[in-house]
């Protein structure tokens, strides 16, 4: 592909039967957001038919299935309309298959009238029926015969049309779960529970997919890994705590209604030292809410999910590319500090399908974190407690099972413990055990991933933004740049914040936190990090169910300067 | 100091190296007894400590867990979740022993789920559930298990059946069903001998007063009660290996022989009646009729020694992957590359 593009699958939570939309952006400038407003509307199903029409911009495109026998009241939109029934028929197609051919008429007309090369529709077709080039074929000669339909009978007279580029080379196009499977098998996953949940359930059916392939042992041709669909999120947690404590790379991954369900096994593996990856693609609201919709609800979720004072490590992802990025890095982060880490992602991330740099090849090592086994302790004569923090860092040294050094095994518990593992109630000792674990945090703060930066000379305001929403703000960005708006952008990228936060809050007059919650969660939490700048900080949120546009951050930003400067 | 005292097993370690923590369980406790019994089972069997793994739930049966073994790990996991917590970890090291310790609380009430979910997964694990009827660490309200019309101090009378533990792991196709009795020191060893040699879950419902709360003389989980209405199935014994002398002198009597998967062999001397614990529906036949006659059956209650565990799904390594190095753990950069490519 030659220029930058992005396509969201609108859906509802069912099966089939119901209204879905496909939403593609395409940009020269690269921006990725959603648009709330389309240029070009292919039209097929009549119930939503009245609606769509009112989401084209004056001057816009309209295709439609002429058995759609509706009034077309607008009168600013260029409309074609699609003989697909009787496309379809004289084609000859079976009647079992004409509901699934149906979408190549569209795909012959609109191609024809934009001038989408067929060579180019042809090889789309290849690629996609890999295993079975005569449905390609078949798919092909309709997509021809509309084509020539379109050449025929319509004139076009409408301003858009497709051009032949060099292909973007540095880039690919996937989704965020997929390359979130990916970086887990490239950080070295060895360890899977998880339960079906959308929109996290292709993230491990992803694992399921590469990983015997890329993970068999090369002198055995055995796995490396397990991967066990459990009986509820209950059981996935508590399978991927238990992994994570006998030392193997241990993960799950789960949306909002399971994360509440994983609760109290993160307060355990949070208290008894527990290293493990826990994926979080946000969906929207409480109970059911939207299972199918995107949003970043979840953020005050994670970050203190637990009972009697936790805290959690989180991590936010903002591109499909980062997705692999955090996938195997998390692994790092988790066995360094010893506690679980969340993977912040969301549905337009992890469902939806974005251009993205290449995958880069992890350019670190492995870090396993501070492991004892049977060497280390000689090395020590022994001189060892589990939940002793020898290097002052708040990290102490664990063994697993397995290790055959007799000073080795110790009792994990989530009863109140000392240094070495026994059982205490002793105030003092729980009040030490407590303040190691903060500083243990203290510690992660400086080495999780440090925010991103898109500045311009002179801006006075601060824009702060976590995960998916990024394009988005990119484009609100330079829009309101060409309006006269000059912003900062700092994107947030792990929670508990680094030092880099407070310095951009306090380097902004103001500073608008951009969010698809209701209640402003970052901005929540900002106002709780940084009490003495709260006049600092201001709240700009929504959340409908739909990836965040540039357009209500531009509105939104505009009106709160305006009312500042009447 | 006598010789009894300081007499090794083969793999030169005593009785000693078996221990756990002192008991802060109630004197008299059943549960004290069970763990007595998995010390002395270990050492018998001449397990290393450091092949042994423990998980427990919340309970008092729970808190066991730290009484006996204290060099082998061990995860004092959470309230009825114990077995998804030992399922993660057995992925580590499957050479490993496995041994689960629960309550009537743990398992046949919030656990109910995670327990038939583990016996049908079959993971190869010993889950020993230290059965009394009633909540001891929260002081005496009733247990699912608890028998209709049971009487407590603070509750009054149980209205509800209750859940016969047995049963449900059956039904839910486990591989090894065994009940014992804390009051049965002797079969309880056997029985945990025979678990430890088995290729997937074995269940182990042991009946084990509570003295503080549970114990009169007229209720199903006290010793007294026990004592009077314990019906064994069989005689049973366990060889480590198949040794043709020993089993001719077992042949005097009617015999039934189970080679378990490690190839010991579970020897079940007939007793009042023909018992086949290879036999499901005998199995589930027993443990009706037992409710019926208000019978404590003990012993094997049902065994197949070759239904496949978990591991046999998953196509693992066999070394630890807990010490798999790093180096074998991430793909190298071609791979990327070609994945890279495939996405265009």
């Amino acid at each position: 592909m030659g220029i930058p593009v992005s396509g969201k699958n609108i859906f509802p939570s069912n099966i089939k039967g119901l209204p879905t939309w496909f939403s593609i952006r395409v940009s020269d400038d690269g921006y990725l957001a959603r648009v709330a407003h389309d240029d070009i509307i292919v039209q097929m199903n009549p119930t939503t038919f009245q609606d769509d029409l009112n989401y084209d911009i004056p001057g816009g495109v309209v295709f439609y299935a002429d058995h759609i026998n509706l009034p077309i009241e607008r009168e600013d939109v260029i409309v074609y309309p699609m003989p697909v029934k009787d496309l379809i028929r004289s084609a000859g197609v079976p009647h079992d298959l004409r509901d699934y051919m149906q979408n190549m008429v569209y795909v012959g007309i609109v191609g024809q009238i934009l001038g989408i090369g067929m060579e180019f529709i042809k090889e789309a077709l290849l690629r996609q029926f890999k295993q079975k080039p005569s449905v390609a074929e078949s798919n092909f000669a309709i997509v021809k015969l509309a084509a020539e339909w379109a050449k025929t009978n319509l004139e076009k007279i409408d301003r858009y049309r497709a051009e032949v580029r060099e292909p973007l080379d540095e880039y690919i196009m996937t989704d965020g779960n997929t390359a979130g499977a990916l970086g887990a098998i490239y950080g070295g996953f060895q360890f899977c529970g998880w339960y079906p949940i959308t929109p996290a359930t292709s993230l491990a059916e992803s694992l399921g997919m590469f990983a015997p392939k890329l993970r068999k042992d090369q002198k055995t041709g055995k796995n490396t890994f397990a991967i066990v669909q459990a009986e509820d999120e209950l059981a996935s947690i508590g399978m991927a705590v238990g992994a994570g404590w006998a030392g193997i790379r241990s993960m799950s991954s789960t949306s909002g209604p399971g994360i509440s369900l994983m609760t109290e096994y993160m307060s355990l593996a949070y208290y008894a030292e527990v290293p493990l990856v826990l994926w979080d693609v946000q969906r929207v609201g409480p109970s059911t809410g939207l299972p199918t919709r995107t949003g970043q609800c979840d953020l005050n979720l994670v970050y203190f999910l637990g009972h009697g004072d936790t805290q959690q490590l989180v991590i936010i992802p903002s591109s499909v590319n980062e997705c692999f990025e955090f996938g195997w890095k998390a692994f790092d982060l988790a066995e360094q500090f010893q506690t679980p880490v969340i993977v912040l992602s969301d549905l337009d991330l992890g469902m939806n399908l974005w251009m993205t740099k290449r995958f880069v090849y992890p350019d670190l090592p492995i870090d396993r974190g501070k492991i004892f086994w049977e060497s280390d302790l000689e090395e020590h004569d022994g001189e060892w407690g589990r939940y002793l923090d020898i290097d002052g860092d708040g990290i102490p040294y664990r063994t697993v099972m397995g290790n055959k050094h007799p000073d080795a095994p110790y009792f994990t518990r989530g009863t109140g413990h000392d240094e070495f593992g026994k059982y205490s109630e002793d105030p003092e000792v729980w009040m030490r055990n407590m303040d190691r674990i903060k500083k243990k945090f203290d510690t992660a703060r400086e080495k999780l991933p440090k925010p991103i930066y898109r500045e311009m000379e002179d801006a006075k305001i601060g824009l702060i933004a976590m995960g998916s929403t990024e394009s988005a703000v990119i484009e609100a960005q330079d829009r309101l740049a060409d309006m006269g708006l000059l912003t900062d952008f700092m994107r947030v990228r792990a929670l508990p914040f680094p030092k880099e936060v407070k310095k951009f809050i306090k380097s902004h007059e103001r500073n608008y936190v951009l969010e698809l919650n209701r209640d402003g969660q970052l901005h929540q939490i900002m106002i709780i990090e940084y009490c003495d700048m709260t006049d600092r900080l201001i709240s700009l949120s929504y959340i409908d169910g739909l990836p965040m546009t540039a357009d209500w951050i531009i509105k939104t930003v505009v009106r709160k300067e305006h009312v500042r400067n009447d | 100091m006598t010789d009894q005292k300081v007499k090794a097993n083969a793999i030169g370690l005593t009785r000693s190296d078996y221990r756990g923590e002192r008991s802060t369980l109630c004197p008299g406790c059943g549960h004290n007894t069970i763990s007595a019994q998995i010390m002395r089972a270990c050492f018998e069997m001449n397990i290393p400590p450091d092949k042994i793994v423990k998980f427990s739930g919340i309970g008092c049966s729970s808190k066991s867990l730290a009484y006996f073994l204290k060099q082998s790990f061990g995860f004092n996991g959470l309230h009825g979740r114990m077995p998804s917590l030992a399922l993660g970890a057995a992925f580590a090291d499957t050479s490993m022993k496995v041994i689960g310790i629960s309550g009537d609380g743990d398992t046949a009430s919030i656990g109910i789920g995670q327990f038939i979910h583990l016996v049908r997964r079959n993971l190869r694990m010993v889950y020993i559930i230290e059965n009394n009827g009633v909540y001891g660490l929260t002081k005496g309200q009733f247990s699912a298990t608890a028998e209709k019309g049971l009487e407590l101090k603070h509750q009054g009378k149980n209205p509800f059946v209750p859940i016969d533990i047995a049963k449900e792991a059956l039904v839910g196709n486990a591989s090894f069903v065994a009940r014992s009795f804390a009051g049965d020191p002797k079969q309880l060893r056997v029985l945990i001998k025979a678990a430890l040699s088995h290729k997937g879950t074995a269940v182990l419902d042991i009946i084990s007063p509570c003295v503080s709360f549970n114990n009169r003389e007229d209720t199903l989980h006290s010793y007294q009660w026990g004592r009077q209405h314990e019906a064994p199935l069989h005689d049973i014994s366990y060889i480590p290996t198949r040794k043709a002398i020993i089993l001719d002198e077992f042949k005097q009597g009617e015999i039934k022989e189970v080679t378990m998967h490690d190839g010991s062999v579970v020897i079940l001397k007939k007793l009042d009646q023909d018992y086949d614990p290879t036999n499901k529906l005998q199995s589930l036949q027993i443990l009706e009729e037992a409710e019926q006659n208000n019978w404590l059956v003990t012993g094997l209650i049902y065994v197949d020694p070759d239904q496949p565990s978990l591991y046999d799904y998953m196509d693992l390594i066999e070394e630890p992957l807990n010490r798999l190095s790093s180096e074998r753990l991430r793909p190298n950069k071609d791979s990327l590359d070609v994945i890279n490519d495939s996405m265009l």
